[in-house]
């Protein structure tokens, strides 16, 4: 039994279909990568998950129990964490505060019992985790993008979630942040957490993942492991308009053609960051 | 059958003027995501100038029309987005609701100003006569008699709802089959793709605020040959509009048509079927507002909104100690004056601590918690009205009136369990007026209409507060108490988490919190705060009524809540006094220069336009008094340590350690890097490069 499975999602916004009959699976203690041009549904697909948002069609379950139309919080407190591609930062407060919150949300009434030392060391345990504890004082709103996405884990980390559902947790992070954040997510998965991730950066997703799910105008258009992703003409098609199938497609004149880092998703022209086969 | 048709016309026609007025305020908030408050004020107030300019000046119907549904509604509505309104919807309802009820209270300043009541004119009587009184069918009555059911249609009537049809189906026009409407609809959605695209929102906004300036002009014209030219009834009228645009769910035109003409008739019917039942003749005052309370519960869920505004600088919260010690130079300070003060002032003082109670409750819900309350005083007369009924004027009278109004604050906050924001705040205002017409008025159960309740002072085991002096030491104290608890609850893990809940409902709901709930309880907590208030006034005055609870008298409380600081005690202490003060400034004229202005609407006028001022920073003016002492405290600590270089770490110094300090920084500005957590710190570090500097 996986730990999420999402069974034939739809989501409808007046004509607009966002999600198209998806159906996935994330187990516990596996990275799986869901990853897709801009607008293919995978922040909709989160919203689902987590429960911002309700399916128009299809099924949510979560630990082996339907939760399609439980809320929000009752996901949460089943196990599930969440970060966002827009930051949900708790703005007034400071970093510290926004990893205490996250705790006494998490304890209730359970957290009386810790005296303020011990709860201190926890929260600034848990920022050294993920590598801010330099920030521990700043006001959120006053921190750095990336340094701000690793707080949302690091307030995900203190409810002690089965599954994180992380939403383009590298955006805003430079190289060397990047590869402590896949060893983070590595050592997380190996504790037995599952985790779901939508990523731009394919560095990072080929080299963490698992197992990827690949989503383009609301569908799943392949699942596998990264080496077979990298290779899928579906994919490639997805993301770069062609595929090495395709007699015409600019990098079918040799193998190895690298084609860039990062998809951003601001910039409507992109060069996504899948790397053929048989590049460095 | 003839009792139908001769309310259904009367109803068709005031629905018509609902759905024009609603229409305006459905047009704006869908293109501009402000919900105007004060769109019945505009009307009202464009409503006396059309009665100024074809009474009092002569002008000819027509040409009056025009120029102010075509010359001064547009430039107004031009006006209030270029100045006033733009940017707003991106911002939190809290900031948005508050400065629209300012322009709400202000417009009614303004208008009380420049057309007082006082002043009589011979040949400018205050009425202003119906439309197309020659419409009529030779019977030497105006009108037209509809053939088979005996009932008469005149040609206002007929020219409303005909304004009603027009209006509805040029609106459609306008937004489906326009560029600018399209515009328009583009604006809210997403204004800087809008921009992107070579469209200009800001123009779209505008046009938005024209039209819906004018539309309030022609709602108010057309109603106040029927409701006379009153201040409140015409722009309390808009509560009826906000019904109807609340069945359009703010934003299908058809839909609010349709609100408007069935609140419009069902009003009507009412009248004409309620004379036989006491029940209904109970409710009938209050028909719209249950009504519009009734859309509210049943809106759909609310989603919660993802990528909000994040971050507000509030108010430093005190470290216990120096909480202590204010305290008691509070409780010092009071004892002293109230020993030198006659009963005049001490009354004065009591108010002051009653209103400051309620702003108390202010502070909770609005300046940490994010959620506006546009009926607090009704919980405080509610607090009144049980201890009143009560008779038990001891601590138990008292504990009974705080959980009574507790008990109703989280009945409210239930009803909406599943909605936030904008919703919750008309469904307080819906509350209110509710609590107003029926309950407080109610001979059984409340006041009685105009009538009082006699209330004995409080006593407790050993001691009865039978003098005033003690009686209102008794209230300062219970409002350091109170303030005390607000401070304690904010430094704890409940005020981080109502901030939590302020800054990202949605953050909060991933990491497990059950915010109606919460929400519940807040509200719980600060209606049973005002209603402990209610109780003491109720003590302090010896006769308590209705009429120390209308609607109204809400708006300028929760205003000068704001404009003071909403985010902290001492806003809330310097609001009590501010909000006492109203009415006696009201009662002088400012006769310096040789002139002779009565104060009367200049106050609300003042009040209106800080609270528009203020409302972007809710840290008011309290904000201004914190920043000069911290500047104070920071020379005087220089001085001091400058002669010891020794370095004091910023741990432990920080007095205010959640929330930082009270500056300027722009909310969500995720680059700036560096801040200083306190003022404190900032001492710190200057002590620190003096030391560097001296080597």
């Amino acid at each position: 039994m996986s730990l999420l499975e999402v069974d034939d999602v739809v989501v409808q916004f007046g004509g607009v279909t966002a999600v198209n009959h998806a159906s996935f699976e994330a187990e516990a203690g596996r990275i799986t990568g869901l990853i897709g041009p801009n607008g293919a549904g995978k922040t909709t697909c989160f919203n689902v998950i987590s429960g911002l948002q309700r399916p128009t069609k299809g099924a949510v379950r979560f630990n082996g129990k339907a939760v399609t139309r439980a809320p929000v919080h009752r996901r949460s407190r089943m196990g599930m964490g969440r970060t966002f591609q827009r930051l949900e930062a708790f703005g007034s407060l400071s970093v510290r505060d926004n990893v205490r919150v996250a705790l006494d949300i998490h304890r209730g009434f359970r957290g009386i019992v810790r005296t303020p030392g011990q709860q201190r060391a926890e929260i600034d345990g848990l920022l050294e985790r993920v590598g801010i504890a330099s920030y521990a004082d700043d006001r959120a709103d006053s921190i750095p993008t990336g340094t701000a996405r690793l707080l949302e884990l690091a307030r995900c980390l203190a409810g002690s979630p089965k599954l994180l559902l992380l939403d383009e947790p590298s955006s805003g992070l430079d190289e060397t942040e990047t590869d402590d954040f896949g060893d983070l997510l590595k050592d997380l998965a190996a504790e037995g957490m599952g985790i779901l991730m939508v990523e731009h950066d394919m560095d990072l997703v080929m080299n963490v993942c698992d197992t990827i799910r690949v989503l383009d105008f609301g569908e799943v258009i392949a699942i596998g492991d990264p080496g077979m992703i990298r290779s899928d003409p579906k994919v490639q098609k997805a993301y770069l308009g062609y595929s090495d199938a395709d007699d015409d497609a600019p990098g079918s004149s040799g193998p190895g053609v690298t084609v860039g880092k990062h998809v951003d998703e601001a910039a409507t022209l992109v060069i996504p960051a899948l790397t053929k086969e048989g590049s460095a | 059958m003839q009792t139908f048709f001769a309310f259904l016309i009367p109803g068709l026609f005031t629905g018509a003027a609902y759905s024009i007025a609603a229409s305006g305020l459905v047009l704006t908030y869908t293109t501009t995501r402000v919900f105007n408050i004060a769109h019945g004020a505009f009307g009202m107030v464009l409503s006396f100038v059309f009665w100024d300019l074809t009474v009092r000046q002569g002008m000819p119907t027509l040409l009056a029309i025009f120029l102010v549904l075509f010359v001064v509604a547009p430039l107004i509505g031009f006006i209030m987005q270029r100045l006033i309104t733009r940017g707003l919807g991106n911002a939190p309802v809290s900031v948005s609701l508050v400065v629209t009820v300012g322009l709400f209270v202000g417009l009614i300043g303004f208008a009380q100003q420049r057309w007082p009541e006082s002043r009589i004119e011979v040949d400018a009587p205050r009425f202003v006569a119906p439309f197309w009184q020659g419409f009529a069918d030779g019977d030497g009555v105006p009108g037209w008699q509809i053939p088979g059911v005996e009932t008469t249609v005149t040609g206002h009537q007929l020219i409303t709802i005909i304004c009603s049809i027009a209006v509805a189906a040029a609106l459609f026009v306008l937004l489906n089959r326009t560029r600018i409407g399209t515009a328009m609809r583009a604006s809210v959605d997403n204004p800087d793709l809008l921009r992107l695209f070579g469209g200009k929102p800001d123009n779209a906004a505008a046009l938005a605020w024209m039209i819906g300036m004018s539309l309030a002009g022609l709602a108010g014209i057309l109603l106040v040959s029927a409701l006379g030219l009153s201040y409140f009834d015409l722009t309390l009228l808009v509560i009826n509009a906000y019904a109807a645009a609340m069945v359009g769910r703010l934003k299908s035109l058809p839909m609010t048509f349709v609100g408007a003409m069935g609140v419009g008739v069902f009003e009507s019917l009412l009248v004409g079927y309620s004379t036989d039942s006491e029940l209904l003749s109970t409710i009938r005052p209050a028909i719209v507002p249950i009504f519009l309370f009734a859309v509210i519960v049943l809106a759909p869920q609310a989603q919660l909104r993802i990528g909000q505004v994040k971050g507000m600088v509030s108010a430093p919260v005190p470290s216990v100690p120096r909480m202590g010690v204010t305290a008691v130079v509070t409780l010092l300070v009071a004892a002293v004056y109230i020993a030198r003060a006659d009963d005049v002032s001490l009354l004065r003082l009591g108010t002051a601590a009653t209103y400051a109670i309620v702003m108390l409750s202010l502070v909770l819900l609005t300046g940490y918690g994010g959620h506006v309350s546009l009926g607090q005083l009704s919980f405080a007369g509610v607090g009144a009205l049980t201890y009143a009924q009560l008779g038990d004027f001891n601590l138990y009278g008292l504990l009974v009136a705080t959980l009574v109004a507790a008990g109703v604050g989280a009945l409210v906050a239930l009803s909406v369990l599943r909605l936030t924001g904008l919703y919750l705040a008309l469904a307080t205002l819906a509350f209110a007026v509710i609590m107003e017409k029926v309950v407080f008025k109610n001979d059984t159960i409340g006041f009685g209409s105009g009538g009082a309740l006699e209330v004995g002072r409080l006593s407790v085991p050993g001691y009865e507060f039978t003098s005033t002096g003690a009686y209102v030491f008794m209230m300062v104290v219970f409002f350091v108490v109170i303030a005390m608890g607000v401070l304690v609850v904010r430094r704890g893990v409940i005020g981080r988490m109502l901030i939590a809940m302020r800054d990202s409902p949605a953050a909060c709901g991933t990491l497990g919190l059950d915010m109606r709930w919460f929400r519940v309880g807040l509200f719980a907590a600060s209606a049973g705060i005002a209603g402990l208030a209610g109780a003491l006034v109720a003590g302090l005055r010896g006769l308590i009524g209705e009429a120390d609870f209308i609607f109204f008298n809400s708006l300028p409380l929760l205003l000068l809540a704001v404009a003071f600081g909403v985010t902290s005690v001492t806003g809330a202490a310097l609001g009590g006094i501010g909000l006492m003060l109203l009415p006696v400034l009201q009662a002088e004229s400012f006769t310096e220069f040789g002139l002779d202005v009565p104060l009367g609407g200049v106050m609300f006028m003042i009040i209106g336009l800080s609270a528009v001022l203020a409302a972007r920073d809710p840290n008011g003016l309290a904000n201004y008094l914190f920043r000069a002492g911290r500047w104070v405290e920071k020379r005087l600590r220089a001085r001091l340590e400058a002669g010891l270089p020794q370095l004091t770490t910023a741990d432990g110094a920080v007095d205010g350690p959640t929330d930082g300090p009270v500056d300027h920084t722009p909310a969500g500005d995720t680059h700036a890097h560096t801040h200083a957590p306190d003022g404190v710190v900032l001492v710190t570090q200057e002590v620190s490069d003096r030391v560097a500097a001296r080597g």
